[in-house]
């Protein structure tokens, strides 16, 4: 496996309350992300581990494109990645901010 | 050891166990005068659906009697019968039926051994020798979950990167180390001596629970059951 | 609630978890982001699953509560490993210990074989572990309609359940055909032959010899009415059952998990299981039928007549569960089987002997028609698993 970490300046805070937030699942050309808060509001910390090794820029633009376009200051990202398509990761890191800013049940 | 062999060596004073085609019954008296009823499948045969009903109808008699006589279960299999005919007539139910009718027979205070001596594998496993109270096997037993050629194939990793693979963890290559590893053999017996000095002993220590997952953790192959399986329970109960 | 119909077969865990329990009830037990993933499928470069591929933990259905567990077929084709396996083990041992029913939502292909020796224990560690609740009278219903089936070792612990509930996709088997096919021979079984996988393996052939006991359609709703209905029973099943009224009993369940919707089969070397049929049907036969009531009752008289289930707990909490009988009832029966169809050379020939005229017509019956078809005909399970 090929770990990455991304932590970059993220100057919109995410919202809402919920802890955490799980989307997607690991499988072939699909991935899943846990969204979880962390103590740094204007910062986004984001960790993959993937199995398709050699793709960091790929990565590097994803992760730059979301922070960019998402409120995702203060949140901490996991990514477990079966292989998926930079459109498929960025539709469930969208996704997973969208889940943790949903009220709560 | 074959069956022959082991028999003897479990009951000295002769036994009434006899075959059925593949599958073993009878029972025997050890010399300290404990009577144990013997189920068995041999010759390295797959298990389908008419062995499963032949052997639960055989536990099921037994269990039907309240007199706690162990059952000794000695194993040398292949895997479940894999064929159009046994799964049509769902042999997913009978081998359940049959671990089942171990397990029941077990909580009605009738002891059940498992001896592998030989081969099993897949559900034929499960359905046996892990459906026992306690486990054992004798050295040369060849457990297989999956044989490392069919591994290569589902994985399409080769052969001998599987083979190099298997040197590092007991988690997935087949083998009899690799099951006590992970905690479902509870112990090798020695061939050497007694085995009926070894089921003696057996049989003199109580059981308490299923300690798989326990052994596994202490001898390396399972590091994580244990633990999960507690914090889950304790979750629930909290 | 919401009158959108929500496929089964196409769900996620979660989203069956969601569907099938009261809504907010769901608290989950050593959940994603405790991080307890499998140690071993490094040794594979294989991605691993914060959950491993299974959720576990505690809800009310109707108030009462239960214990649930769902697979997650499209991770490692819902294959049994360490720690999978562990967390169904220890939720059925706290069930025993509490006196609680358990639902679980079966989606795999058997053993994981990327730690096999690891998960074919934990297979024989649940069977223990579901006999030891049921002999203590507690419910284990289990729920068979996803993208894996519910095959090798998930075929024997699903063996084990107080009562099964399928729709036309829940395969159960050991050896799934593929592997059939690699070790025995095309002649034996022809793997690609869609219709004998279905008719072999598939709900509807499960209901009709008595290997699962209630039918359902491809609806997520229809299978939490089946639940309802099962736990309402009596921890030994009953012999005469009633229908129940369906009622469409979607709540927010959104559909997070697939957003591709294709069947994401791991066609990679993820491919998970070993004993399990690893390739994705399409969904076609089972189809939509407006997600009409399609739950059967499973007395022999047949009818079908709506009413709701009595609860049969009686006052004294006094629950009999699996026992001798049982297991005696079972070997009756799964004798008088092989003896009335161990020469059938196919599944229609026992559709026909159970007295069904046109057996070649069940494949592509709809729903409602295969319940009513099946109450008529099938063989029945009450008081033998």
């Amino acid at each position: 496996m090929e770990i990455l970490h991304f932590d970059i300046a993220a100057p919109t805070p995410a919202g809402g309350t919920r802890a955490m937030a799980l989307v997607g699942v690991v499988a072939s050309g699909n991935l899943e992300v846990l969204v979880e808060r962390s103590d740094t509001p204007d910062r986004c910390a984001i960790e993959i581990s993937t199995a398709a090794h050699g793709f960091r820029d790929l990565w590097d633009a994803v992760v730059a494109d979301f922070v960019g376009r998402r409120a995702a200051g203060g949140l901490r990202i996991a990514i477990n990645d079966g292989g998926a398509r930079p459109d498929t990761v960025s539709l469930r890191l969208a996704q997973g901010v969208r889940m943790i800013e949903e009220p709560e049940a | 050891m074959t069956p022959v062999e082991i028999l003897a060596s479990l009951f000295p004073s002769g036994h009434s166990v006899s075959a059925e085609g593949d599958l073993l019954f009878g029972q025997g008296t050890l010399p300290g005068g404990t009577v144990v009823h013997v189920v068995g499948a041999t010759a390295r045969a797959p298990i389908g659906i008419d062995q499963a009903i032949r052997l639960s109808g055989a536990v099921l008699e037994i269990a039907r009697s309240d007199d706690a006589t162990p059952i000794l279960f000695l194993v040398d299999s292949a895997s479940q019968r894999m064929s159009r005919r046994d799964e049509l007539l769902g042999l997913s139910e009978y081998l359940a039926h049959l671990a089942k009718s171990l397990l029941v027979a077990e909580a009605r205070g009738h002891r059940t051994i498992g001896l592998l001596y030989g081969g099993s594998a897949a559900g034929a496993f499960i359905a046996t020798a892990l459906a026992c109270g306690t486990l054992v096997a004798l050295p040369g037993a060849h457990p297989e979950v999956m044989d490392l050629a069919s591994m290569a194939r589902v994985t399409k990793l080769p052969i001998d990167v599987l083979e190099a693979k298997a040197k590092t963890t007991p988690v997935f290559a087949p083998g009899l180390d690799n099951l006590v590893s992970v905690g479902g053999i509870a112990a090798v017996w020695n061939a050497d001596e007694s085995l009926a000095d070894q089921l003696q002993a057996l049989l003199a220590r109580p059981r308490d629970g299923d300690d798989r997952a326990a052994l596994g953790e202490k001898r390396g192959g399972r590091p994580k059951s244990a633990r999960i399986a507690g914090e889950v329970a304790a979750a629930a109960q909290a | 609630m919401s009158d959108i119909r929500q496929s089964w077969y196409e769900a996620g865990a979660r989203e069956r978890i969601a569907a099938l329990v009261d809504s907010g009830s769901f608290a989950e037990f050593v959940g994603p982001e405790r991080r307890e993933t499998s140690p071993h499928l490094g040794i594979f470069d294989l991605p691993a699953q914060f959950d491993d591929g299974i959720v576990v933990g505690s809800a009310t259905l109707d108030g009462t509560p239960i214990l649930v567990a769902a697979q997650e077929g499209r991770f490692m084709g819902g294959a049994f490993g360490e720690v999978h396996g562990a967390k169904l083990t220890g939720l059925l041992r706290a069930a025993k210990a509490l006196g609680r029913d358990v639902v679980i939502a079966f989606d795999t292909g058997g053993v994981r074989l990327q730690e096999a020796n690891a998960g074919e224990i934990a297979i024989a560690e649940i069977m223990r572990a579901v006999v030891e609740a049921r002999i203590a009278g507690v419910r284990v219903v289990g729920l068979i309609g996803g993208r894996a089936g519910c095959y090798g070792g998930g075929g024997l612990i699903a063996g084990c359940c107080s009562t099964l509930i399928v729709s036309e996709q829940g395969r159960i088997s050991v050896t799934g055909p593929e592997v059939i096919e690699t070790n025995m021979g095309v002649e034996e079984f022809d793997s690609r032959d869609r219709a004998l996988v279905w008719r072999t393996m598939g709900g509807k052939h499960r209901t009709l010899i008595g290997g699962a006991d209630v039918f359902v359609d491809d609806d997520a709703a229809a299978f939490r009415d089946a639940a309802r209905a099962a736990l309402a029973q009596s921890a030994r099943p009953l012999s005469v059952r009633s229908a129940y009224p369906h009622s469409f009993a979607l709540s927010e369940v959104e559909g997070l998990g697939s957003i591709d919707g294709a069947s994401t089969s791991l066609s990679t070397n993820g491919g998970g299981s070993i004993d399990g049929a690893s390739t994705s049907l399409s969904t076609n036969g089972g189809g939509s039928i407006g997600g009409a009531s399609t739950s059967l009752s499973t007395n022999g008289g047949g009818s079908i007549d709506g009413a709701s289930t009595a609860p049969s707990t009686n006052g004294s909490g006094e629950r009999p569960g699996l026992d001798l009988d049982t297991l005696a009832a079972e070997q009756a029966r799964l004798e008088r089987r092989i003896a009335r169809f161990g020469d059938a050379a196919d599944a229609t020939d026992i559709w026909q002997a159970l007295g069904i005229d046109d057996p070649k017509a069940v494949p592509d019956m709809p729903a409602t028609a295969f319940a009513t078809l099946a109450a008529q005909y099938r063989e029945s399970a009450d008081d033998a698993r």
